[in-house]
């Protein structure tokens, strides 16, 4: 085990561990924000780089502070380093910084977004942006694009954090879709029509931290903060049929992953409880479920906090441009 | 002018292309194949006349043992690469800094006046492509474009013209026409 | 007459081959080292002669090749970084051109020192031209037993190839290399783990430049102490310098560490001064990426000091005044450049090469990009300015690879030198327009 410090909490991990993982095994406003990073997807991370904290101390044997902000998400952990993150005024600065930046190109659509009210980019946006921005230049804009018959990419709104990909790569035998281009022309696309259609690529829209990808299967009838989530299983040859599903009086308007406090699929039975297609897509009849109960959406997202504001998207000339 | 994606039937590869092509991977350790895919890539290309349709990289992704998309991810990160029809010759002229320094903007410019067309686009009679590169390594010699394999350095628009007569002459080796 | 290294043969007729390539003393550096001295004694060597990487970071070549980790059983790799794309840079390109074996000779000698016994040249895929010279060079070198099974005799073997790139300036940095080299996109990897304990196929690896290879060679020849009596204090050896822009005479030449920057620029054996009698304005000396540098601190340092072709002397006064000799690409800018112009179209270079990874550098050079587009066709306000200086902090220092700081970097020295150009392009929108090229004559230099 080794010890670590964390905006001035002291906790004991075990070595290997992450900056990221050390400050989640504290919870709470400390932990810092992660939108690339996914913990149960080999080799993600690094990517947004909104989790910067910074190394006062290096380790005890090496107690120098490190000149960079590391990316918490995959920066080890050493005995007796010193990490600051919301003490730290650089990392507010940087973290605003990459806010901006991911913000910068973003449709800012959040009225007609199915992902709104459980984006991490808005819940991003509202704990670290500044009020406006200061981008005046055209957007980049890609018309949204059905993949299959059952996802939706809004390319507009991704944030390339290479989820998906990572996410196609383990759950699924041939990966159809990927990252095209590079720079600020980089898009997550299938390049020639394809069909998005492994039996466990719909996780790739409960890994999404943005609305890039959505189930076309949720006709959104109504706004996420309407719909009653309940914890509910089923019996699936497949995957652990483990989901949530979105309730509107008695009807399944849409299902989903368990996610825990970090929007990521949580862990039943010591394996990540990955939802299978049937599941996700072709079961909103309550027959085929059994519902648990109410469940609580933990997250300090801003649904749960009851503080849904709109930056005032609708006066965002690139905002009206894009409602389709 | 934007030209749409074209299908287009494989290249037939000829027999040197192949043993080329054997010959590259057998540069990697095995199981490493992938490895050759930037240089299987030039070869196919050439042998399809200088661009790669869709059908095309799916031949690529074959001949390696890969996915197709591995092989559109890299192509399009990749800016050597024509993923659109182009004509018999592709010059790609030097846009950077140092070139800028010592005119490769006017050379652009005439370019664009003699053959009619602008930079990304194809003369009507599908002998000329012209587009921009960046820093091509030559830039104590600028201005500069690249015509297949050929650096052309120290542009003026005599040379140009030069140039332009000489591939019209069949004096310089331009893409495979399939 | 400085002394040559690496090109003094250079010239001879026929050098690209190995007989006559042999016959000036070729591959005696191969002899020696697998003859008479241990992989140990040739790290210790290159250690000594203080050979800093040409690349442009100038990391301790010595140093990088002891950091390699030798896991029983795992093999271990040399690649040569011949990615040469750096804007101004072109001097790997001459040397493998003309002077092959040179790199093939460094390349085995080096090889020999790490315990690798494949080695990979990634060149640019637009030295296509290249490539095929210096592939039929190995071929050379295979058959007369420098390279494959037991070389000379001393029970080394080693396996050199060269790889084409495809267009792609992110996959000079090692680890976009290694990625390319796999198969792959060239997205850079995180560091930790460094290549030299992970690289390619997860195996300890070396990356080195062109040039740093070919150095190799004298300094096994002429023994560490020997080299280290040509350059500076700390800067040892030759240096091959790519001067382009508007001097008299581009080229590269090879320098002798510690040349002032003035005789390298105008002396008659180097660039011959500025074309068509103009004045000089700015340069930047080390790849596009280094901070430019305004005419009064080219030739003399703020100090008042004589201004050294050395990596200390280059970055002397730190980025306020100084500049870094990075890769060693001149670019020479006369008193009629239109230093916003230049700043733009590096900018551009950046946004369009940036790999788009992470955020910072994806969305960050994209955004300066257009601002300095704006403000350059005479679209700007002075606000504009500050909103540069303030992205560019944001991206320096919080990207995955250093190319976010080297996008930032030639923007933040523009501005720190030259603000009163863009004042000028924001005041004068309508002439900037129309000139669009250009300042008035004489304003800074
Ligand atoms: C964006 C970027 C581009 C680079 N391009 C090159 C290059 O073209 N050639 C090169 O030798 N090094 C390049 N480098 C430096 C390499 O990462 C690496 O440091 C170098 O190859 C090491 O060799 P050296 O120590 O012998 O210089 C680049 C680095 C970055 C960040
Ligand atoms: S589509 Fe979503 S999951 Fe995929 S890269 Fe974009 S933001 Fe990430
Ligand atoms: S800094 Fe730029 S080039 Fe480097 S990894 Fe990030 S996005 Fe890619
Ligand atoms: S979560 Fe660490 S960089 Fe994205
Ligand atoms: S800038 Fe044109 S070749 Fe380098």
């Amino acid at each position: 085990m080794v010890k670590v410090t964390i905006d001035g909490i002291e906790i004991e991990v075990e070595e290997g561990t992450t900056i990221l993982n050390a400050a989640r095994q504290v919870g709470g406003d400390i932990v810092p924000p992660a939108m690339c990073y996914y913990s149960k997807l080999e080799g993600s991370g690094g990517k947004c780089r909104t989790c910067l904290v910074e190394v006062a101390a290096g380790s005890e044997r090496d107690p120098r502070p490190m000149p960079k902000l590391m990316v918490s998400c995959s920066t080890q952990v050493q005995h007796g380093m010193v990490v600051k993150n919301l003490t730290s005024d650089r990392v507010k600065e940087a973290r605003a910084g990459v806010t901006e930046f991911l913000l910068a190109n973003h449709p800012l659509d959040c009225p007609v977004c199915d992902q709104a009210g459980e984006c991490h980019l808005q819940d991003l946006g509202f704990e670290n942006g500044k009020e406006g921005t200061r981008f005046e230049e055209d957007k980049r804009t890609f018309a949204p694009r059905d993949i299959g018959d059952k996802i939706k990419l809004h390319m507009n709104r991704c944030i390339l954090c290479y989820r998906c990909v990572y996410t196609a790569n383990q759950l699924t035998n041939k990966r159809v879709h990927g990252v095209l281009n590079r720079g600020d022309h980089a898009e997550i696309s299938t390049y020639i029509e394809k069909a998005l259609d492994n039996e466990f690529i719909g996780n790739v829209i409960d890994v999404c931290p943005v609305g890039a990808l959505t189930d076309k299967t949720f006709r959104f009838k109504s706004r996420v903060w309407f719909l009653k989530p309940m914890n509910a299983h089923r019996d699936c040859p497949t995957c652990q049929g483990i989901a949530t599903v979105w309730m509107f009086g008695n009807e399944i308007q849409r299902v989903t992953g368990r996610k825990d406090a970090y929007g990521e699929i949580e862990t039943h039975n010591g394996k990540t409880a990955w939802l299978c297609n049937t599941c996700r897509f072709e079961s909103k009849d309550v027959a085929q479920w059994t519902i648990e109960g109410p469940r609580v959406i933990n997250r300090h997202s801003v649904i749960s906090q009851g503080h849904y504001v709109l930056k005032n998207p609708l006066e965002d000339k690139n905002t009206v441009k894009n409602l389709k | 002018m934007k030209i749409e994606i074209t299908e287009q039937k494989r290249p037939v590869l000829s027999e040197e292309a192949k043993a080329e092509i054997q010959r590259v991977i057998g540069h990697y350790p095995e199981g490493r194949q992938k490895s050759a895919i930037l240089r299987v890539m030039h070869i196919v290309e050439e042998e399809a006349g200088g661009w790669l349709s869709p059908d095309t990289m799916d031949m690529v992704a074959e001949i390696l043992s890969i996915e197709p998309i591995e092989v559109y991810e890299v192509a399009t990160f990749y800016t050597m690469f024509n993923l659109q029809p182009v004509g018999k010759y592709v010059f790609e002229v030097c846009r950077t800094g140092p070139c800028m320094l010592v005119g490769s903007d006017n050379i652009i410019t005439y370019l664009e006046n003699k053959l009619n067309i602008k930079v990304g686009e194809t003369t009507t009679d599908g002998m000329f492509t012209l587009k921009t590169a960046e820093c091509l390594g030559a830039c104590g010699y600028g201005p500069m474009l690249q015509c297949g394999e050929e650096y052309h350095e120290y542009l003026t628009p005599e040379k140009v013209d030069e140039l332009i007569e000489a591939c019209r002459r069949g004096e310089i080796k331009g893409n495979k026409v399939v | 007459m400085g002394r040559k290294l690496l090109l003094e043969h250079a010239d001879v007729p026929g050098i690209e081959t190995f007989d006559v390539y042999r016959k000036h003393g070729g591959y005696r550096s191969v002899e020696k080292a697998l003859k008479t001295m241990s992989p140990e004694e040739v790290v210790e060597e290159v250690k000594t002669a203080t050979l800093k990487g040409r690349g442009g970071a100038g990391f301790p070549a010595g140093m990088k090749w002891s950091f390699i980790a030798k896991p029983e059983g795992v093999p271990r790799y040399l690649l040569c970084n011949a990615d040469e794309s750096e804007p101004g840079t072109f001097k790997d390109r001459y040397l493998m051109q003309y002077i092959p074996h040179l790199l093939i000779e460094g390349m085995i000698v080096s090889s020999y020192a790490l315990g690798a016994n494949q080695a990979y040249i990634y060149i640019r895929g637009e030295y296509m031209f290249v490539l095929r010279i210096v592939e039929k060079a190995i071929a050379e070198a295979y058959e007369k037993g420098f390279l494959g099974k037991n070389i000379l005799g001393s029970g080394f073997d080693l396996d050199l190839s060269i790889a084409p790139g495809g267009g792609a300036y992110i996959c000079g940095e090692e680890t976009a290399l290694i990625e390319s080299l796999e198969g792959k996109r060239g997205n850079p990897r995180m560091k930790p783990p460094f290549p030299a304990v992970q690289g390619l196929w997860q195996c300890p690896t070396v990356v080195n430049n062109v040039e740093t290879l070919a150095t190799v060679v004298p300094i096994i020849n002429m023994t560490a102490a020997e080299y280290t009596k040509i350059g500076t204090e700390q800067s040892k050896g030759t240096k091959l310098i790519s001067a382009g822009g508007n001097v008299e005479r581009g080229g590269v030449y090879e320098i002798e560490l510690g040349l002032s920057v003035e005789e390298f620029i105008y002396g008659d054996e180097w660039c011959r001064g500025i074309k068509n009698g103009k004045k000089m304005k700015a340069l930047v000396p080390g790849g596009s990426s280094v901070p430019i540098l305004p005419a009064h601190l080219i030739t003399t340092t703020a100090n008042g000091d004589t201004r050294l072709m050395s990596y200390e002397s280059l970055s002397d006064g730190g980025f306020a005044s100084g500049s870094m000799l990075g890769s060693g690409g001149f670019i020479v800018f006369d008193e009629d450049q239109c230093i916003v112009r230049n700043t733009w179209n590096f900018a551009r270079f950046y946004a369009h090469e940036s790999c788009g990874q992470c955020s910072p550098c994806r969305e960050g050079t994209g955004w300066m990009e257009k601002v300095l587009h704006r403000i350059e066709t005479g679209r700007g306000n002075m606000r504009d300015i500050d909103l540069l200086a303030d992205i560019n902090k944001k991206i320096e220092g919080n990207t995955i690879c250093p190319l976010g700081d080297a996008a930032a970097w030639p923007v933040a020295a523009a501005i720190r030198h030259f603000r009163e150009e863009f004042e000028w392009h924001v005041t004068n929108p309508e002439e900037a327009v129309k000139r669009n090229y250009g300042m008035l004559k004489g304003v800074t230099a």
